[in-house]
């Protein structure tokens, strides 16, 4: 599975990647997580506001650091 | 509304700690402790209204709307509007306003939006009624949002499009009237609200070291600096001080939650609050950094424009200040 952080650099997004990359160690997902920082990249998601949240190709969240349970949910059902 | 708070810091201060009410440190150490207090449970109050606000109309739903509705001229105004009410972070300036400009809104209307989401938040309301009260927070919302309408009118009329950066502008000539269908979430209001309190705990957590950073300055500058110090150099008859203060603040960045305090103090030590506001203004509204971080999606001449035109509306809005009050 495929998990992209959308942002450019700001606070959020830096404390989102950490959220998730937690979630996905704690609970051993197979999932690989980049961080897409190039804006063009990230308009290409038609996100309005970063940090975004992509899980397989489809945004889950933006502008928002989600709780840790939705995003274990998102994981799962991806 | 908050004098139970005043006597509990009162107490605290004079009777437990034991300063005299005279002294510089007590006055000081009390204005911060009840101003601290005071603040975070307004933000907290402040968050949280404007957070159930934006659960019902996230930036989504809102470009939609601007996009779809034949306005009137009034598309100004709601952009402007809708500018205050959405949570501002200075990193989704451009990512939002590549999303106006993909749902076909037009550049006049986006820079509306674009000057109002700074000046007017939650963070900033919450600040303002703490320390100038309701009344100076009205006129300063309504200006505000007068300033972005203006601005934008005065942009809109430029047609300042063929200075979008290139791959902005086939964004731009690419635009699609009929975005997806935005997908309201169906969430009843009690299941929204732990989020809503989620997302306002995040946000003052992230505001709430400069708020008290921003207090304690003023508590210090409260408790040292001499009733009317500043009317010696500032006076409300001198012409330039208005232009001065906004073109000192323009470069010069600062939250608006650290800094309302400060000003607040300006205006209490005989600063004319026009030529304290345009300068908060200035701050909140227009920076370096957010220069830097436009210049992925406009020519250097464009911010240039950009910049000049809401400097000129801040300047004049702080004569009408000063003029009124």
């Amino acid at each position: 599975m495929k998990v992209k952080i959308l942002g450019t650099g700001c606070a959020k997004c830096k404390r989102l990647e950490e959220k998730v990359k937690a979630v996905v160690i704690l609970n051993s997902v197979d999932a690989e997580v980049e961080k897409v920082t190039e804006l063009e990249e990230i308009m290409k998601f038609n996100i309005m506001r970063t940090p975004g949240l992509v899980i397989n190709d489809k945004v889950v969240s933006s502008g928002v650091i989600p709780k840790d349970e939705d995003i274990l949910k998102w994981l799962k059902e991806a | 509304m908050f004098d139970w708070l005043q006597n509990i810091s009162d107490w605290l201060i004079y009777n437990i700690i034991g300063l005299s009410e005279q002294s510089q440190l007590g006055s000081a150490l009390n204005f911060f402790i009840y101003d601290t207090i005071k603040i975070l449970i307004l933000l907290f109050i402040i968050t949280f209204i404007m957070g159930i606000v934006n659960s019902y109309f996230p930036i989504e739903r809102i470009r939609n709307f601007l996009s779809r509705n034949k306005l009137y001229g009034l598309e100004y105004l709601f952009a402007s509007i809708f500018g205050a009410v959405t949570p501002f972070c200075s990193c989704s300036s451009v990512p939002l306003f590549i999303g106006f400009v993909k749902g076909g809104i037009p550049l006049g209307v986006t820079f509306a939006f674009l000057v109002t989401s700074p000046l007017i938040n939650e963070v900033a309301v919450a600040v303002f009624i703490g320390t100038f009260g309701i009344k100076v927070t009205v006129i300063y919302v309504i200006s505000g949002i007068l300033l972005g309408v203006t601005s934008g009118i005065i942009l809109g009329k430029l047609k300042l499009e063929y200075l979008l950066t290139d791959w902005v502008k086939k964004v731009w000539q690419d635009a699609e009237k009929e975005n997806e269908k935005f997908r309201a979430e169906k969430l009843p209001f009690i299941k929204r609200v732990p989020y809503i309190i989620n997302d306002a705990w995040g946000i003052i957590k992230s505001v709430a070291l400069y708020v008290v950073i921003g207090i304690a300055i003023g508590a210090g500058m409260h408790g040292y600096i001499p009733e009317g110090f500043f009317e010696q150099y500032i006076g409300r008859d001198t012409w330039y001080t208005v232009p001065l203060a906004v073109i000192l603040g323009v470069p010069m960045y600062a939250n608006a939650a650290g800094i309302i305090p400060v000003i607040q103090v300006f205006v209490a030590k005989g600063i004319p609050i026009g030529t304290s506001l345009s300068f908060m203004m200035a701050v909140v509204g227009l920076s370096i950094p957010e220069a830097i971080l436009l210049k992925k999606v406009m020519t250097g001449k464009l911010i240039a424009i950009f910049f000049s035109v809401v400097t000129v509306c801040i300047i004049i809005s702080g004569y009408m200040f000063n003029l009124f009050f």
